[in-house]
């Protein structure tokens, strides 16, 4: 479970326990599927777009989406990951642990990104990892390709492809992985000592 | 659970080092591109606090700090109300009343981080830059970081470490032994007896008379300087004496273990500990250690500020 979908409030140590699945691993395949066909309508064609993973989360479903699109096109796109720990607005707050070095080797000036994570929450990470595309040059445009949309945003930030729109509680956690997608809670484990 | 301060390599723990090692990777992703600045540690203030000469560690402390957007005030003895008598607990409440968040020092006395930490409030991290003879842990740090990126193991687990020279002297001796027994090294003091501490009781290494011994068997051979702003009396011979028994010189560099590479902290004696040629051989990373200190210390800083849960 990705760092950055912890609730918020005190940071807690705990399990994820589903409560219940929504998607299963080829509702998912469809998904990415779907989104790559997308992508490919909205840029008309693949000339200039990057995909970058938002780590850890969005990186396998970056190179998801890679697949789909060489399929469609038969383009190789650019895959590079993103890890936002040091441009997060809660450091001091909040434990923020870098997680993997970014990889992004070129300069994104004048190209296309489509950002992708696991979950959009409150658009925290987002905000965060615009920021950090700065860095790497002057986009031409910059996109958002999303598994779950969560709700509850905190920033005026919007997706523009999505798996699922997923209502939810706050204190509800969003689970994406391999064999499908999960909703579920934190159950808080006793700490020893 | 998590340390505020990094005094020394023991306070950090294993753990703690593989954290930093493991960050310092991404630090060194941030010190590679065009602009290398992040906003991380924006609104912080790091001050270093100097009481001692040095070149390397107090620019790579503060190009570190300013990598991560943290805001530096540089304190150097010899400008200041030292001079006029101020004692060290006025100099740092001083500066303290100005509103930081982490010191970085160093000093000739051992013991002086404690010491700091007592002193300021709960919330600014003390960080030892070398205190005395006793430790220096972000250069034990940065020496761990490249040896695992530049041995060809790329771990220091079961790796055979000798480290030679001034070890009585030397806080680097120290705290490298500390870390480098923690990642799993097997430690070699070798350096005459006049130049080990008094005692060796606790310390996790084997100790060895004679360079010539062990040179096939190693992994890293890491040369220490010879102290002698430190050397109150002869306690070798002559320089060259210890150059023909001790030095790494090219006919005995030419006899290390395949894949052994050459480490020293700077600033190198050159024709003393090591022959000339010998430091710029490909196998001697010792410019690769002084790049690896400003990332290292990136993520010293980072995992000390941003690390840690500020109390509301």
């Amino acid at each position: 479970m990705a760092a950055r979908e912890r609730p918020m409030g005190a940071p807690r140590r705990g399990t994820f326990v589903p409560r219940a699945q929504v998607m299963d691993g080829e509702d998912v395949r469809r998904a990415v599927w779907r989104m790559a066909h997308e992508i490919v309508e909205a840029e008309k064609g693949l000339g200039g777009v990057v995909l970058v993973g938002l780590q850890t989360g969005g990186v396998p479903l970056a190179d998801k989406l890679a697949a789909a699109l060489r399929e469609i096109e038969g383009v190789d796109v650019p895959v590079g990951s993103l890890d936002v720990a040091f441009y997060r607005d809660d450091i001091g707050i909040r434990p923020v642990i870098p997680e993997a070095p970014s990889d992004i080797p070129w300069d994104l000036t004048g190209r296309s990104v489509v950002l992708v994570d696991d979950v959009l929450f409150t658009g925290r990470t987002v905000r965060a990892a615009l920021n950090a595309l700065a860095d790497h040059g002057r986009a031409r445009a910059v996109r958002l390709a999303v598994m779950v949309d969560r709700g509850h945003r905190e920033l005026p930030i919007r997706p523009d492809f999505v798996g699922k729109n997923l209502p939810t509680r706050l204190d509800e956690l969003v689970d994406v992985s391999e064999s499908g997608v999960a909703i579920g809670e934190l159950v808080a484990v006793e700490e020893a000592g | 659970m998590s340390t505020t301060h990094l005094r020394s390599i023991a306070e950090l723990g294993r753990e703690g080092i593989v954290e930093v090692l493991r960050v310092t990777d991404s630090m060194v992703e941030v010190s590679g591109r065009e602009i290398p600045k992040v906003p991380a540690l924006r609104g912080r203030t790091v001050v270093s606090l100097f009481y001692e000469d040095s070149t390397r560690t107090r620019l790579s402390f503060e190009t570190a700090a300013k990598r991560l957007s943290a805001d530096t005030m540089t304190f150097s003895v010899g400008s200041s109300s030292v001079k006029k008598g101020e004692s060290l607990r006025d100099t740092v409440l001083t500066i303290e009343a100005m509103g930081i968040d982490a010191v970085v020092v160093r000093h000739s006395s051992s013991g002086v981080p404690w010491q700091l930490s007592q002193w300021l409030r709960p919330g600014v991290s003390v960080i030892n830059a070398g205190d005395g003879w006793h430790e220096h842990p972000t250069q034990a740090l940065l020496d761990a970081y490249t040896i695992s990126k530049e041995h060809k193991a790329g771990t220091l687990e079961g790796l055979r470490v000798a480290i030679v020279g001034d070890i009585k002297h030397s806080r680097v001796a120290r705290s490298d032994v500390a870390c480098f027994t923690m990642l799993g090294a097997e430690v070699t003091l070798v350096a005459p007896p006049t130049l080990l501490p008094p005692s060796l009781e606790g310390w996790p290494v084997r100790v060895s008379h004679d360079l010539d011994e062990v040179l096939h068997d190693l992994d890293v051979c890491y040369l220490l300087r010879m102290q002698n702003e430190r050397m109150s009396e002869a306690l070798v011979p002559s320089m060259r004496e210890y150059t023909s028994l001790y030095g790494l010189t090219a006919r005995r560099a030419d006899r290390l273990g395949e894949g052994c590479i050459v480490m020293h902290p700077g600033p190198m004696n050159r024709g003393v500990e090591i022959a000339p040629e010998v430091a710029d051989l490909p196998n001697a990373v010792i410019t690769q250690q002084v790049a690896n200190g400003v990332a290292v210390r990136m993520a010293v800083l980072f995992h000390l500020l941003a690390g840690e849960v500020a109390d509301a």
